[in-house]
């Protein structure tokens, strides 16, 4: 039963059951969201995610396998469009790490989270999704006892406050051959943009054939040292082909990206051009006496799927 | 690229030592797929004095940890993982006569130099294209340690399943050949 009450000319609703809702006492609209629905865009996005490589990635993929210098690099970049193209026809996972599901969840201040716990709600999309796309199932339980989970629950939950009455959900499952390959350093105000440059440049180079190259690499720079890690993290969310909006962030993107394709690491590190897809890098301001720098390692099969409830 | 090399399983040290690095291939029979905590499971085993699951004389160990088979499919995806996190536990194997394994990623010099000493091969396969490389796997049965999920020793029957020498018995290393014919120095000019 639902019964609508009007305070001013806002009107609101709640089910009769429930009692009075927040929204009622203080006139504001809130929208409803039930957890099934978020549960369920979960799991359609966990696999869509997993069998569906981004088209900017793509296309970055099948450009490589006309332009690489290496003979050899451009037969495996074709090979690499091919097993995509395979992964989304026959809906199978473009890689057999599925990743642990990382999730964003930007909630909308005037949204209303109903049914039960929306973390509870994320982690049974997550189990739904793996379970039903046979997907890996690659958590375990204790870092130190290490027993899988065997649903690759509990996810990475990012929560987000922003205005609007809107629930954007992104779930980007990562793999760990690229993420073993990322680090934050500390690094002083005097190192500069220098030390920023020479630290990206050093951490593609130790990487090598690992995280799976072509690479994308994310970098955070600024805030506090969890603060440029979650930046890492978001700039590998951003397409390949769109640079910073900050013109300065932009250019350094640009020129990053020219040297770490100068180290000759080529596809699957054994020799050639195209190292790095991109370098995207998000700044936030920072604290006088830092300068911290993070940066998250995206393979070639970095995963990402967004739905707005 | 070069014309590739057929390889038949068992993998025999003769075999593995006839291999140079950069040689394409296609191997063909009985592989054994094992990654993390297979592997450690194993070493805990021969520290135990007990006897590895399968006889591991001139086996080739692939280090993937596949998805599950879609009803009707013999696996999922399955591509290989990251080698270095075997590093630890590869050369007490290639001792015991293991003569090739399949991965992705960078070596240490401990297992280098046991390749080297006793004769192995380690072959890259393409990391990332799982479902491709699922395509060349026709047959799968778990040998030991069920409990594990993904991570449990399986026994893979390949068919012209593709890699690359990436390093030979003489310890050349591919990664190393690869990034310095195409890397472009600091201040040089191309």
């Amino acid at each position: 039963m639902v019964k609508y009450w009007c305070m001013g000319n806002v009107c609101c609703h709640y089910a009769g059951v429930v009692g009075l809702s927040d929204a009622m006492l203080t006139g504001v609209l809130m929208k409803e969201i039930n957890i099934s629905q978020i549960s369920d865009a979960v799991e359609q996005l966990c696999m869509k995610a997993n069998y569906d490589l981004s088209s900017d990635i793509l296309d970055a993929l099948k450009n490589g396998a006309c332009n690489e210098e290496s003979e050899t690099g451009r037969v495996l970049l074709s090979q690499l469009v091919e097993n995509a193209n395979i992964a989304s026809l026959e809906r199978v996972a473009i890689c057999q790490d599925t990743g642990m599901a990382v999730v964003f969840i930007d909630i909308g201040q005037d949204v209303h989270v109903t049914g039960g716990s929306l973390e509870e709600a994320v982690n049974e999309g997550v189990r739904r999704g793996y379970g039903k796309g046979f997907l890996r199932k690659s958590v375990v339980s204790s870092p130190l006892k290490r027993v899988n989970t065997g649903d690759n629950t509990p996810a990475v939950i990012h929560y987000n406050i922003v205005e609007g009455d809107s629930l954007k959900i992104t779930v980007a499952p990562k793999g760990f051959g690229s993420e073993n390959m990322s680090g934050v350093r500390m690094l002083k105000p005097s190192d500069g943009e220098e030390g920023v440059k020479a630290f990206i440049e050093e951490m593609v180079e130790k990487a090598g054939p690992n995280p799976c190259p072509p690479v994308i690499v994310g970098v955070g720079i600024g805030g506090t040292m969890e603060k440029a890690a979650i930046l890492a993290k978001k700039a590998l969310l951003r397409p390949v082909n769109v640079r910073n909006s900050d013109k300065d962030i932009g250019k350094l993107e640009e020129e990053m990206l020219g040297r770490v394709n100068r180290l000759g690491i080529g596809p699957a590190g054994l020799g050639g051009r195209l190292t790095a897809m991109a370098v995207n890098i998000e700044v936030y301001p920072t604290h006088i006496a830092g300068l911290p720098v993070a940066l998250n390692m995206g393979c070639h099969v970095t995963r990402h799927a967004e739905a707005v409830l | 690229m070069n014309k590739k090399i057929r390889i038949e399983t068992p993998f025999t040290r003769e075999a593995a030592r006839r291999l140079k690095v950069g040689d394409a291939v296609e191997i063909n029979g009985i592989i054994y797929a094992a990654r993390d905590a297979a592997h450690r499971k194993m070493i805990e085993m021969l520290d135990e004095g007990k006897e590895l699951p399968f006889d591991i004389k001139d086996q080739i160990i692939y280090y993937v940890g596949p998805c599950p088979a879609r009803p009707g499919s013999i696996i999922g995806s399955a591509g290989p993982t990251t080698s270095g996190r075997m590093d630890a536990y590869a050369p007490s194997l290639i001792e015991l006569g293991l003569t090739g394994m399949i991965g992705k990623g960078l070596r240490s010099k401990q297992v280098i130099d046991a390749m080297i000493g006793s004769g192995a091969v380690y072959f890259g396969a393409l990391g990332g294209a799982g479902a491709l490389l699922s395509r060349c796997i026709i047959a799968e049965e778990i040998t030991a340690f069920h409990e594990l999920g993904t991570e449990a020793l399986r026994k893979l029957t390949v068919k012209n399943f593709p890699a690359t020498v990436v390093i030979d018995c003489a310890g050349n290393d591919l990664y190393q050949i690869g990034k310095e014919k195409f890397r472009i120095m600091k201040n040089a000019c191309r």
